[in-house]
């Protein structure tokens, strides 16, 4: 179990150091399933240099607080669902994650503001979670590991009327159902 | 004019009498050029108190439409039971153009009896008079009635007083949401709470004959649609398909619902027979489609869609199958954000949620003439609903911090504010007529 974990984490790492800045373009020119089992490919490829980072990164874990992976909210533009920089980071680190943890399952909850008819606002919804389902899939994320769900506007993080809190408001939550 | 007393007994509704009026009315704005009408107190020929003051309900109902002005019942202190005792011509004097004058009286097994009659002050002839009877709990609802046969005797437009709306509610308790389905009489009285949850609820929709809403729920963690039937409270779950089954809105008799699906990949309009279940789908492009409404005809559905970039209103022909017979047409040109229309029962408008310049409105399409009125000026207005006789659209606005239901006259003159003391109420649908007529 031990020597799993440790070899989950050195090939996670290793993904992490390598696989961010260089994935994304090309899997989205791939437009498949397969660019994700590239990224796998090439990070196995690559696993000698994860070693030193190995007790660094050893604290990301779904549980502690302190990890990255511990934000789990991808934010959006006013009735767009286009993925920012910082929510497509965020999405490489997950779908890293799930590629070296199959068992493990996340439910992706589409939310809006309030802006706009309720309706649309649940279509919308489901368009960003959609967003962020199809870069996992492209990232290897078994599509057995991800449901995608929208709530529209129907439940708010912040109840207020304003710009401050249909910024929070405008949202993906990644809520992981099954993981060790 | 012939003095005729048509004798009609009401068949209340089979819900419990357990009602709790939460709602609150509040007038917001007024209306220059209403009639002048007096609606004096009925008298009661009875023993001990009278069960409902019927000319206060009758009086609320006239002024809340925008299209009368009744006289401050406390100014009318006289009562007149019969043409005999109306001095038409100290009414005439105080500007008053028509009278509604009545009684109640005990029937048989707890019912009562009202009779009225309404007279043109100027002519001093009787326009209509009737004689009702209900029980103690449909009191309200023969009043309503009463208002109905008013408002039609002297504008020639059935009155849409004796209807119900349906409504969402959303409190929060402990840090705990829930969420009500409701049906309320037209005024905001007598709620009904018909199905609760933690999880949302949405999109609530009157089948034509006013007896079952279409719904959306949560319930099971994910968007599904139920038909409820009210007066039972029986139940069915009619879409659960992989993603969403959203927006249900009926076909005009009553077989099929229109609703948005994403089985196929992405927001989708399909038509669901209700008897077979078949289901087939209307809309294709990888675009929103959603939020359909059909046309009283039968013959098309309108539906959001944001194929241009920005929602905007279309409008699809369908055959008499409800089969897509050619392209959408696009019907929305001014503004951003055009969304969620319904039409009118007449087919001739649409009432819609309206953005522009950061403003969400309701404005309301003539489809003949392709003009385009917003009839109110909210910030965050959605759901717009016509009441059945086409005068009014009731919708969701945002006042202080809470969700609360608004009814507008639809040249957009009177405005009325239907208020939930705690808590959020939205997505109003005003039911079709209920009785016959």
């Amino acid at each position: 179990m031990n020597v799993f974990k440790a070899l989950l984490v050195l090939v996670f790492s290793v993904t992490l150091l390598t696989g961010c800045p260089s994935t994304p373009s090309r899997d989205d020119s791939n437009g498949g399933r397969g660019g994700g089992a590239g990224a796998g490919s090439e990070g196995s490829g690559v696993q000698g240099q994860g070693a030193d980072m190995s007790g660094g990164v050893s604290a990301m874990s779904l549980q502690d607080p302190a990890s990255t992976l511990s934000k789990r909210v991808i934010y959006f533009d006013y009735n767009s669902a286009a993925i920012s920089d910082e929510g497509r980071e965020l999405i490489d680190l997950h779908a890293q994650y799930l590629s070296a943890h199959p068992e493990s399952k996340v439910v992706l909850e589409g939310h809006t503001d309030e802006r706009g008819s309720r309706e649309y606002n649940i279509a919308l919804g489901e368009r960003r979670a959609a967003a962020v389902q199809k870069i996992m899939q492209l990232l290897g994320v078994s599509a057995t590991q991800l449901q995608a769900i929208s709530f529209g506007e129907e439940r708010p993080v912040d109840p207020g009327h304003m710009d401050d809190a249909w910024q929070a408001n405008r949202r993906v939550e990644l809520l992981y159902t099954e993981h060790r | 004019m012939r003095q005729v007393w048509i004798f009609l007994t009401f068949i209340g509704w089979l819900w419990s009498s357990s009602a709790q009026a939460i709602l609150t009315i509040e007038i917001t704005e007024g209306v220059d050029g209403a009639l002048p009408i007096a609606v004096l107190p009925f008298s009661w020929q009875g023993k001990g108190a009278a069960p409902e003051d019927i000319a206060a309900i009758i009086a609320a109902d006239l002024q809340r439409s925008g299209r009368f002005a009744p006289l401050d019942i406390k100014q009318a202190d006289e009562q007149a039971t019969s043409k005999a005792a109306v001095d038409f011509k100290l009414w005439r004097g105080r500007g008053i153009d028509h009278l509604l004058v009545g009684k109640v009286l005990p029937a048989k097994q707890g019912k009562y009896t009202v009779q009225f009659q309404l007279f043109d002050a100027i002519k001093g002839e009787q326009l209509a008079g009737y004689s009702m009877s209900a029980e103690d709990k449909h009191l309200r609802q023969l009043a309503h009635r009463v208002s109905d046969i008013v408002f039609e005797s002297l504008l020639g437009v059935p009155g849409a007083f004796d209807t119900k709306i349906a409504y969402v509610t959303a409190t929060e308790k402990n840090r705990q949401r829930s969420y009500q389905l409701a049906v309320a009489d037209a005024d905001g009285v007598n709620e009904q709470i018909i199905l609760s949850s933690k999880q949302p609820l949405m999109s609530p929709s009157w089948s034509p004959d006013g007896q079952r809403l279409a719904y959306v729920s949560f319930e099971n963690k994910r968007p599904q649609i139920f038909v409820q039937t009210i007066s039972s409270g029986k139940r069915e779950m009619v879409a659960s398909n992989a993603g969403l089954n959203n927006a249900p809105t009926w076909s005009p008799d009553g077989t099929r619902l229109a609703m948005t699906l994403s089985q196929d990949g992405n927001a989708e309009i399909y038509v669901l027979n209700l008897a077979n279940k078949r289901q087939h789908r209307i809309t294709r492009h990888y675009a929103i489609d959603t939020e359909a409404s059909w046309a009283p005809d039968g013959k098309s559905l309108v539906f959001t869609s944001d194929r241009g970039g920005r929602p905007q209103l279309y409008q699809i022909k369908l055959d008499s199958q409800g089969r897509r017979q050619a392209s959408p047409k696009r019907l929305s040109f001014q503004g951003n954000y055009n969304s969620r229309a319904v039409y009118s029962a007449d087919g001739e408008r649409l009432a819609f949620v309206h953005g522009k310049d950061g403003r969400f409105t309701i404005a309301v399409m003539d489809l003949k003439r392709g003009s385009m009125l917003v009839v109110a000026d909210t910030r965050l207005g959605e759901s717009p609903s016509f009441a059945p006789n086409g005068m009014m659209v009731i919708y969701a606005a945002e006042k202080d911090g809470k969700g609360v239901l608004e009814a507008v006259s639809v040249e957009g003159r009177a405005r009325q504010r239907l208020g939930l003391q705690t808590g959020d109420v939205r997505e109003p649908a005003w039911s079709p007529y209920l009785s016959k007529r």
